[in-house]
């Protein structure tokens, strides 16, 4: 050994311990990881926009007298009965089956509480969730599981799935372990198989089948319900513009931090755009079309706070969704359960296999006996308090922006933190007016 | 017998009309002229009436349809009876792509030929066509029975569940993991029932066709199968 001094231990940035430790896990298993929720990388996002505030040239409205209204209307481009909602925050389609019957429940009662709409998902409508949503949304999925008229007509809005954010072109996977006899009914399919959602629609290619197909759900239903057209963060602007073309009343648009409840984390890291740089593609492509405000634009992907909420309606969308959020205020993921979750292999906090039916906190399980440790009153209650915060805080910023609406917020309130939000938000960089791609720079 | 003039009263006057015809109601007879290839003709009926489409149709003919009986004397659009709960839809002429998709119940008889994806992802309809089908029907069907009387194309019962499909010409290929199957007694009353309902049974005995059926290899995913995909 020499005295001079050693080279320390040294990784490798490109060989890192977490890539060295999926290819081990890749080469013992032979199969790809999959696992449930968003895009875990450090993407660009809101965190990354500040608000300037009232100053010298605008002035604030106060915080505690004025007031900043928070409603919103959604489907009022054809729809006989166009939605309504207090707040502009609404609940992601998330299916019974990736979900238990308790935390549907909850979902519903905290969302209704807080005067907003859940939404189904995969998998058709439970009566747990329509007993307990005032609005719901129910989704119309390629795979079609339980879809009948009978919903489409108890339902208050219709949303079409085209994608999603966690995996633009992806279908879904819900595996064996969660088809109990009530899921696997609700799905015509023998219990305890693989039950495959397709990626594509069985009956509609592309836009010009889209109208039709639209047109075909608004005769079924008399014309009554608004028909919302949900699309993943891949090509925000044509696609916007499409759905509105086939007939759209909204628009949902979910960027890569948007969960999902099971897909191949190859995809959930590298298929789609993050949240930040589809929303104005999506707000522009409603512009050129004279249409923004008109077919209503909701986002959704790693929406977590009133901030969150403000950014987005500043950037000009209508609405925003949340699905993982809702999760967490819950009990998913709660440090509370950190011995269950040591035993699972993981830990509180990055617990992402919703999959496998095993959640310790009883939201993303079929096990009667992991759900009934879930109380849906008080789930509920929790999912209306933490809405009731996003909401205050999101009218907090709008009040000191001088807003006395939240969708009268602008880009113009907003700056940059980095080079790279700037380019995406098209909004100037903090301390500059440089908005990077903008002509005259 | 009620006659509804489509080219002069519009699809929206149709629809609403048909869906405001409840269970007791004595307008059971209905005939629709004009229809001129309009799109969701008689889509989302929920009554235990009889409609005549006297021409073609576009897409979505009887879509969803529960309790009616819809005939289409003429050929019919994409995705005919699409998701029917109940009833009967009877096309006399051939049918275009997705006939009878999602179906969950009733019976879809298609006097002529359907296209491909015939009974995509059908979840317990019941499907007679007496003359071919085209490739990838039956595409991830999950129950219910698929009769065809004349040839089926590419890729038959690709990633089937449950669903039983019967064909009695030649098949072109079969789809992942879709097997032909042993026809037992059973079957062969299945088919003698669904021809006869099926308004075939001059046609074709049961005894001439061949069943196909899951290999149920698939259905729970392992990466030994990853080839079949």
């Amino acid at each position: 050994m020499s005295d001079f001094p050693h080279t320390p231990p040294r990784f490798s940035w490109t060989f890192s311990p977490e890539v060295n430790a999926e290819i081990r896990r890749a080469a013992a298993s032979g199969i790809y990881d999959i696992r449930g929720g968003g895009s875990k990388r450090r993407l660009p996002h809101f965190d990354d926009l500040l608000f300037l505030g009232a100053s010298i040239s605008r002035y604030p409205l106060e915080g505690y007298r004025e007031k900043c209204a928070t409603d919103v209307w959604l489907g009022t481009r054809f729809a006989k009965t166009p939605i309504h909602l207090d707040i502009p925050i609404t609940i992601a389609g998330m299916s019974f089956g990736s979900l238990s019957g308790p935390a549907k429940e909850a979902l519903g009662r905290g969302a209704s509480a807080a005067g907003t709409s859940t939404t189904t998902g995969d998998g058709g409508m439970t009566e747990e969730e329509r007993g307990h949503s005032k609005t719901l949304v129910y989704q119309y999925l390629p795979s079609r599981y339980g879809m009948n008229p009978d919903d489409l007509r108890r339902a208050d809005a219709i949303e079409v799935v085209v994608g999603q954010g966690a995996k633009p072109g992806g279908g879904g996977m819900l595996l064996g372990q969660k088809i109990s006899d009530r899921v696997a009914e609700m799905r015509n399919l023998p219990k305890g198989i693989d039950q495959r959602s397709a990626c594509r629609h069985p009956d509609w290619t592309g836009p010009d089948d889209l109208e039709i197909k639209i047109l075909e759900l608004r005769e079924i239903t008399d014309w009554e319900k608004p028909i919302y057209v949900k699309i993943g963060g891949a090509r925000p602007y044509y696609d916007t513009a499409l759905a509105v073309k086939a007939g759209a009343d909204v628009v949902v648009l979910d960027g890569m931090q948007g969960g999902t409840a099971a897909t191949q984390d190859v995809f959930i890291e590298h298929v789609g755009m993050p949240t930040l740089a589809c929303l104005p593609q999506a707000v522009k492509a409603l512009q050129d079309l004279g249409m923004h405000r008109k077919v209503q634009l909701i986002i959704s992907g790693g929406i977590r706070s009133g901030a969150d909420v403000a950014k987005a309606l500043a950037l000009g969308a209508d609405a925003v969704s949340i699905g993982t959020a809702a999760l967490i205020a819950l009990g998913d993921n709660d440090p509370a359960l950190e011995e269950e979750y040591r035993k699972l292999g993981t830990t509180a906090g990055a617990y992402d296999d919703w999959h496998e039916g095993r959640d310790p906190a009883g939201i993303t399980t079929q096990d009667p006996a992991l759900y009934s440790r879930f109380d849906p009153v008080l789930g509920g209650r929790r999912l209306k308090n933490y809405l009731k915060v996003m909401t205050l805080e999101a009218q907090t910023i709008a009040r000191a922006c001088g807003k006395s609406h939240l969708h009268n917020l602008e880009p113009e309130d907003l700056c940059a933190l980095t080079i790279e939000a700037a380019a995406m938000a098209g909004v100037p960089l903090a301390g500059t007016d440089w908005i990077p791609g903008r002509a005259g720079f | 017998m009620q006659t509804f003039d489509l080219a002069a009263e519009g699809l929206r006057a149709l629809n609403a009309t048909l869906h405001a015809l409840k269970d007791k109601t004595n307008e059971t007879v209905w005939e629709v002229v004009n229809p001129r290839g309009a799109h969701a003709i008689a889509a989302g009926v929920d009554a235990p009436v009889e409609i005549t489409v006297r021409g073609s149709t576009g897409y979505y003919c009887a879509g969803m349809n529960k309790q009616a009986t819809i005939r289409i004397r003429g050929s019919a659009g994409p995705g005919v009876a699409e998701n029917m709960m109940s009833g009967t839809v009877i096309v006399d002429g051939d049918a275009s792509q997705y006939a009878g998709a999602t179906g969950r119940g009733g019976l879809l008889v298609i006097k002529g030929n359907a296209s491909s994806r015939c009974g995509i992802s059908m979840k317990g309809i019941d499907i007679v066509v007496h003359g071919n089908i085209g490739h990838m029907s039956a595409f991830m069907a999950q129950s219910g029975n698929l009769v065809v009387l004349g040839d089926a194309g590419d890729a038959l019962g690709d990633s089937l569940y449950e669903a039983r499909i019967f064909v009695r010409g030649r098949v072109k290929s079969l789809g992942a993991d879709c097997i032909e199957k042993e026809v037992r007694p059973e079957h062969l009353a299945l088919l003698a029932d669904l021809l006869r309902r099926g308004e075939a049974d001059g046609k074709a005995r049961p005894e001439e066709f061949r069943r196909y059926g899951s290999a149920r290899k698939l259905y729970n995913f392992s990466i030994d199968n990853a080839g079949a995909y």
